[in-house]
């Protein structure tokens, strides 16, 4: 699957402009199953990119831990989803140098919750780079309950912790990775708009 | 003079109510009959005599239960007040301004007393005394701004300045228009105030951040934003939208007049010393439409104002759905007479 | 805002250097300020009032006093030489409020502080920040040789103050102190051009992103040729004297511009240029390649003019 082309928003909602190989230097790489397509895509551009990189894979895919593996990284880590590469994540963030490239590439999610630990962190956003594949599904907050409902794909949707039907903002919290959603009867209750797939 | 403080509510009952005195100051924000979206900016404090404008942190009768109503606020979701680890020093700021201020321009109601980092706070109306260390978070039951803006009207922003940008790194956030601090805190200038329509694309956030970013230490300013709400609510939040929203439906041609109020935002800019951090208080003022036009020349202004204005804006601020009820109601107020210039009300 | 202050304590550091301390003549408490932070000095000589911008080297929370050390420039306009022989303690003198555009970013989870010369200055004010805020920094002072290290005298002796005294063969090594600072690492320089461009070259061949690499080139305006300068309101032609910055030419002439820094960081007073006929010689800090190229804005406190004529929109 090729690189996702976004319509055009307001200021806050994210950009995914692409990888670009920073070459050589000590590098963390996440990326979904759909991402590491785009892994694969930079180090075609330049293979140097991997000497000092540690690659987090988020799938549970053995055939695609082992197209990675043939890139030889410095290492590769596997987590079944997101829950599980968050605390790997932060243990190669913490002990990480300044200078260390951090790549991306994936769902909105995966790029928006591992940016929000980086950030943490103390790397400035313009150090992040990031790629979008696969599916266009986002990660959205209720801003009622503050519960996170992940891979959402229709607007709107209903929250998964405190059951109102929501629509999708395109107002983006780096800080929690996620896109803010907001109750769709809040003044009329019951008069609920068609549930539409949503577009890049 | 010592101030009678109300006893009333801003949910529920809603017994919020207005002084004959607090009606002929309230801080009405059309100079003119026709609302242009703009920068608007003027030093702060300096207005006339008895105006919310006269001094640094305006106290009114409505004070004591606003901090009722942010204690319930606060109780049920504490997440209205945030800080960042790295604005603690803003919060010491703040609470130096805010206490100095209020010391000085209201001697009855509030004292401080203060030897070197050793300070005696006493608040009379609110029956606070307290004894604590400037600067020592650990001899305040919470953090420095969370102490002082649960003594204070309004919300409060408070924003941190690096690569050129603000950044809303804290604030304490009870009676929104429709933003939620938990979602934008860390949030730049631009980020922040995306969901607004138009602004970007007119330049005016440009403006309004350089200007923001060149205020000194000794220079503080404000200017006044409006919208509309249904019942004197302070917490109109996005976080309780679902509880309030069907208020908004709740307007009749028989009540608009008593339940629909005129939100006005006075929003002051101060540079803080220690931190040279930018402090944001946004003070909430509600009066409805018919105290509003006991004063004639308001109510012949607020009906061209709201009768004209751009539909996107009149979407943005949530008031489209009653519009038309509310010009309807207004044009009684309306005879064609031409309006003097200037905020305050005529004689 | 103007404070009035009196001249309480002249102290030489160095042969070129000397510290000043400026109170309120009757005590008071002055506004106090964070670190990194500048005031801008009146120094009135015949006609002119040249204004020149200090970092603030005493503590930043005691507003019994402002300190400020200012190095003697023999070739320059003037400000400095007045400070170093004219100024005697009792003296009165008219000072700003602190305004700052060298901030330490908070957030940073470690500082690395870089002083070159007289650089080492807006640090002062910061070490004390950081020791109150009980953050990891580290400083490297970086100066030719004992003699003439006026900092040596301010700086506290710890184990995070590292002095680099070129003549002792000390060179300081910007890779090494650069290279493997833990994620969240900031940079601040202060100093001569040439250190402020060799860190942030350092900075970049590490991979450090920009936001993270800070520093601040304050210097006084340079003297030059005189010229004049066309004020397109009125049609008055401006003469600026030798040892005189543009922006203090048009305020002795009595026209109305905005400042800050008056040393070219700000961008308060950026003016626009009607006519240009001859080079404009930027000094500033603050116009980019292209902008400067442009020769369409110039920015008074710092820059200059070769030519038959400059008309700027005032
Ligand atoms: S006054 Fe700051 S750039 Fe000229």
């Amino acid at each position: 699957m090729p690189k996702t082309e976004f319509s055009p928003s307001i200021e806050s909602r994210p950009t995914y402009p692409g990888l670009t190989s920073q070459g050589s230097a000590p590098a963390i790489m996440v990326a979904d199953a759909a991402g590491a397509e785009a892994l694969v895509d930079l180090v075609a551009t330049d293979a140097s990119v991997m000497d000092h990189a540690h690659v987090v894979l988020i799938a549970k895919a053995p055939e695609l831990a082992a197209k990675l593996t043939a890139l030889t990284p410095k290492a590769l880590h596997e987590a079944p989803d997101l829950d599980a590469a968050t605390p790997l994540v932060t243990q190669i963030l913490d002990t990480a140098k300044m200078g260390t490239q951090l790549y991306l590439a994936g769902s909105e999610g995966v790029i928006g919750h591992v940016s929000a630990l980086a950030f943490a962190r103390g790397l400035p956003m313009e150090a992040i780079q990031s790629e979008h594949r696969g599916s266009i599904a986002r990660r959205m907050q209720c801003v009622h309950c503050k519960g996170i409902t992940e891979d959402v794909t229709t607007d709107p949707f209903v929250c998964a912790h405190c059951d109102l039907t929501l629509f999708m903002r395109d107002h983006f919290s780096r800080r929690l990775g996620v896109f803010q959603a907001v109750c769709v009867d809040a003044e009329t209750p019951g008069v609920v708009p068609a549930t539409e797939e949503i577009r890049p | 003079m010592t101030m009678q403080f109300n006893d009333e509510t801003f949910r529920g009952d809603y017994t919020y109510h207005n002084s004959q005195k607090a009606i002929r100051r309230f801080p009405f924000p059309f100079d003119q009959d026709a609302y242009m979206y703009s920068v608007n900016i003027e030093q702060h404090p300096g207005g006339p005599e008895g105006s919310p404008f006269e001094v640094m942190f305006d106290v009114d009768e409505h004070y004591v239960a606003e901090m009722k109503d942010r204690e319930i606020t606060l109780a049920e979701d504490p997440l209205r007040c945030q800080s960042l680890p790295h604005m603690e020093l803003a919060g010491w700021d703040l609470l130096e301004l805010i206490m100095v201020s209020k010391a000085r321009d209201y001697p009855e109601l509030f004292t401080l007393h203060r030897d070197g980092n050793d300070w005696h706070w006493i608040n009379k109306p609110l029956g606070i005394e307290k004894k604590f260390t400037f600067l020592d978070p650990t001899t305040l039951p919470c953090g420095p701004m969370e102490y002082i803006t649960r003594q204070t009207q309004g919300d409060f922003a408070l924003l941190h300045e690096r690569d050129g940008n603000l950044w809303m790194d804290a604030g304490m956030v009870t009676s929104q228009a429709d933003w939620s601090l938990d979602f934008d805190v860390g949030m730049n200038f631009f980020e922040w105030h995306a969901p607004v329509p138009k602004a970007r694309k007119m330049g005016v956030f440009d403006k309004a951040l350089k200007f923001l970013l060149s205020v000194g230490q000794d220079q503080s300013y404000r200017r006044l934003n409006w919208t509309l709400t249904v019942n004197p609510r302070l917490d109109t939040s996005p976080e309780t939208y679902h509880k309030w929203g069907p208020e908004k439906r709740s307007v009749t041609p028989e009540n608009v007049g008593r339940k629909q109020f005129l939100r006005v935002e006075l929003q002051t800019f101060f540079r803080l010393p220690r931190s040279n951090a930018l402090a944001f208080p946004i003070r909430c003022y509600l009066a409805n439409l018919e105290d509003l036009a006991g004063q004639p020349k308001w109510g012949r202004r607020l009906h061209r104002v709201l009768r004209d204005i751009d539909p996107t804006l009149a979407e943005y601020k949530g008031f489209a759905v009653n519009q038309e009820m509310i010009v309807d109601y207004l044009s009684q107020f309306d005879d064609g007479a031409p309006t003097s210039p200037g905020i305050f009300p005529d004689g | 805002m103007k404070l009035a202050l009196k001249v309480t304590e002249i102290e030489q550091l160095s042969p070129l250097v000397k510290r000043f301390r400026f109170e309120d003549p009757k005590g008071a408490s002055l506004p106090v300020f964070s670190g990194g932070a500048h005031i801008t000095v009146e120094m009135p000589e015949g006609d002119t009032i040249r204004r020149n911008s200090y970092s603030l080297i005493s503590d930043p929370y005691d507003g019994s006093g402002y300190e400020i050390a200012v190095r003697r420039e023999d070739r320059g306009r003037g400000g400095s030489l007045y400070m170093h022989r004219k100024l005697s303690e009792g003296d009165d003198i008219t000072v700003s409020t602190p305004a700052n555009l060298f901030q330490l970013d908070l957030r940073a989870r470690k500082h690395v502080l870089i002083g070159g010369g007289i650089g080492i200055t807006p640090f002062l004010s910061q070490l004390k920040q950081l020791d109150m805020e009980q953050k990891p920094f580290e400083l490297h002072y970086a100066a030719r040789s004992r003699e003439e290290a006026a900092g040596l005298k301010l700086l506290p002796k710890a184990a995070h103050i590292h002095v680099h005294l070129s003549e002792e063969g000390a060179r300081m090594d910007l890779g090494a102190i650069l290279d493997g600072q833990p994620m969240g690492t900031h940079v601040y320089t202060c100093g001569p051009e040439g250190l402020i461009a060799a860190v942030a070259d350092q900075a970049a061949r590490l991979g450090w992103p920009k936001s993270t690499v800070h520093s601040e080139a304050f210097t006084a305006p340079p003297p030059g040729e005189p010229f004049d300068v066309v004020i397109a309101s009125t049609g008055q032609t401006v003469t600026v004297k030798a040892d005189q910055s543009l922006l203090e030419a048009l305020e002795a002439a009595k026209v109305e511009i905005n400042y800050s820094c008056r040393g070219g960081v700000c961008g308060r007073c950026r003016t626009k240029v009607i006519a240009c006929e001859g080079r404009i010689l930027h000094n500033d800090h603050w116009l980019s390649i292209e902008e400067r190229a442009a020769q369409k804005d110039i920015m008074p406190c710092m820059s200059r003019f070769k030519g038959t004529r400059l008309e700027l929109d005032l």
